[in-house]
């Protein structure tokens, strides 16, 4: 009896030992991490084109192409940020169609007119060649996401604004403004806003990009804004605005920074 | 006598536990597993492959090839994890124009596991990422992110536990701080909070309570700033917690040559890897696991 009841005691502990060990061994670390290795895989011409996602993009990239490819104006002379020193052609095309078709929208929001724009130098992408104007263009010189902002700048900013263009010395997009200097090129004598003398206590109203409103390409005067208005307005898509508006693109080789 | 008894049968029990602990792992006729890890970052919507007069990635990446490159390697494996360090959009027209919907679909097609989110996935706003959720057949994980009073509360979780081959694959995902970078019209109640601190919790919740055989943290914190050496990173992010195996990086479009190692604070090695950008390159990790105990106070022998 005494015997068998023992044995039964056993067979307990068997069991209850085993679950034990199981548990144990299912939670303790039977997986021990021994090797790794790591390598780059370059993704080249050695690897097939997988057919089902060629096929399955296909219709996406011939949507767009077609769409980037139409043709929406002409350019008869190329645009090039390149050529000129203190201003080129690109650059015031820049800077005088965003002005002007920002304008409308401002005025309709705000009543208010927007009198100066500045954009940066390398926020120019690509020249526009000679020839027919697409969407592509559009992505081309602007392929950032960048939005038009209006900033409320008094004229000691203003004259600030001037002072950089100088020091710089790059043929920033500039448009409403006209900045005069002596024949030495340092020497600033006047400023004019829309024909007129820069008044240092009037309030201008300055068109900017996003980027450079908050502190890009160093323009630290336009951090003194008063007052941000976003236009919500991408600049991509005010070019792309513009090239469906006209049949030409305008040559505009008017001078900003001019020497007296 | 009693207590007789009872070292008796402690000292059978011990046979049985050695005995039984033996059968086990003799039971378990795989001996070694391998688990696969393949990943890209910072692919930017980047579909077609540079065309071969690019000037510096000439007919390189493609998301065609790419796949082709997957496949390959999923036919040779068994226990592969497909994983993206974010910034998936934003980059060609095919965003502009399409929002992120072919990105998503093509990665699904690919079967990408899990993704985190990369500042420029923000570049439509949170509710523009949200639009396009509908599309990815994968997991967006965001430890660091607090999407609590945003729309995506609840849909991006802070990690995924995945389980191939009875090793438990823990991955987390830390992002950049947004303020200052992303808009915050776009990001709008999206908090971010302390990547170390994240990661600490992180870890504890991985390794100490889920116990996972491994650990990877999808980070968009950016590799290594130089003329920022207390901005946070994936270098100091490896230095100063513990019980993270691999970080998988992006953000800095750093084309590291092979994955580099660092020692965490507890003197153990994490392995970080990033492959620059625009699906140029493809990383591969390989993690050999073993149930052989004689493995339990050696090291890791890392091969790159």
């Amino acid at each position: 009896m005494v015997n068998v009841k023992k044995k039964k005691y056993y067979l307990c502990y068997f069991v209850i030992l085993l679950t034990f060990t199981l548990i144990a061994s299912c939670k303790s670390k039977i997986n021990h991490l021994y090797e790794i290795q790591g390598k780059q895989i370059n993704i080249n011409e050695s690897f097939e084109t997988d057919a089902e996602i060629d096929a399955f993009v296909s219709p996406y990239k011939n949507h767009i192409n077609k769409d980037l490819d139409s043709i929406l104006a002409y350019n008869p002379i190329t645009q090039d940020k390149s050529k000129g020193k203190w201003e080129t052609n690109i650059g015031n095309f820049f800077a005088e169609t965003t002005l002007l078709m920002s304008n409308p929208i401002f005025f309709q929001r705000e009543n208010k007119t927007i009198d100066i724009c500045i954009l940066n130098h390398g926020g120019i992408r690509a020249i526009i060649p000679k020839g027919n104007v697409t969407t592509r263009t559009a992505y081309e010189i602007m392929p950032f996401e960048n939005s038009i902002v209006v900033l409320t700048l008094d004229g000691k900013a203003i004259a600030e604004l001037a002072n950089y263009m100088i020091l710089d010395k790059k043929p920033h997009p500039l448009a409403g403004i006209k900045i005069f200097l002596e024949k030495d090129e340092k020497t600033i004598k006047r400023i004019e806003i829309n024909q007129q003398p820069l008044d240092q206590n009037k309030i201008y109203y300055v068109l900017t990009s996003d980027y450079l409103a908050n502190g890009g390409d160093n323009m630290i005067f336009l951090k003194s804004s008063s007052k941000n208005y976003d236009l919500d307005y991408k600049l991509r898509n005010v070019f792309i605005d513009y090239f469906k508006r006209v049949d030409t693109i305008p040559n505009l080789t008017e001078p900003k920074i001019i020497i007296e | 006598m009693k207590r007789r008894n009872f070292i008796q049968q402690t000292v059978s029990s011990s046979a049985f536990l050695s005995f039984s602990g033996l059968t086990l792992s003799s039971f378990t006729t795989k001996k070694t597993k391998k688990i696969t890890i393949l990943h890209t970052n910072d692919t930017h919507s980047h579909i077609d492959p540079f065309p071969v007069d690019h000037p510096k990635n000439p007919g390189m990446g493609g998301a065609a090839r790419r796949a082709n490159a997957i496949q390959k390697i999923r036919q040779e494996e068994e226990n592969v994890l497909l994983l993206d360090a974010g910034d998936i959009f934003q980059g060609t027209p095919y965003f502009n124009y399409y929002g992120g919907e072919l990105e998503f679909k093509l990665m699904s097609m690919m079967q990408y596991d899990v993704a985190t989110m990369g500042n420029h996935d923000f570049d439509n706003g949170i509710d523009g990422f949200y639009a396009q959720l509908p599309h990815a057949k994968f997991d967006f994980v965001s430890a660091n992110y607090d999407f609590k009073n945003t729309i995506l509360d609840g849909i991006v979780k802070p990690y995924k536990i995945i389980k191939k081959d009875g090793i438990k694959i823990g991955i987390f995902g830390l992002g950049v701080e947004l303020n200052g970078l992303v808009d915050k019209k776009l990001y709008k109640e999206t908090k971010y909070l302390n990547p170390i601190e994240i990661a600490e919790e992180m870890t504890q919740t991985l390794k100490e309570q889920e116990k996972c055989d491994l650990v990877i943290c999808l980070s968009h914190l950016g590799f290594k700033y130089t003329n920022a050496p207390e901005k946070v990173c994936d270098v100091l992010l490896a230095q100063k917690t513990k019980n993270i195996d691999l970080i998988i990086g992006g953000h800095t479009h750093t084309f590291l040559d092979k994955p580099i190692v660092e020692t965490n604070r507890d003197g153990q090695p994490v392995l970080i890897n990033q492959v620059g950008c625009f699906g140029i390159n493809l990383g591969r990790i390989d993690f050999y696991f073993s149930s052989d105990k004689h493995y339990d106070t050696k090291t890791r022998n890392i091969i790159l």
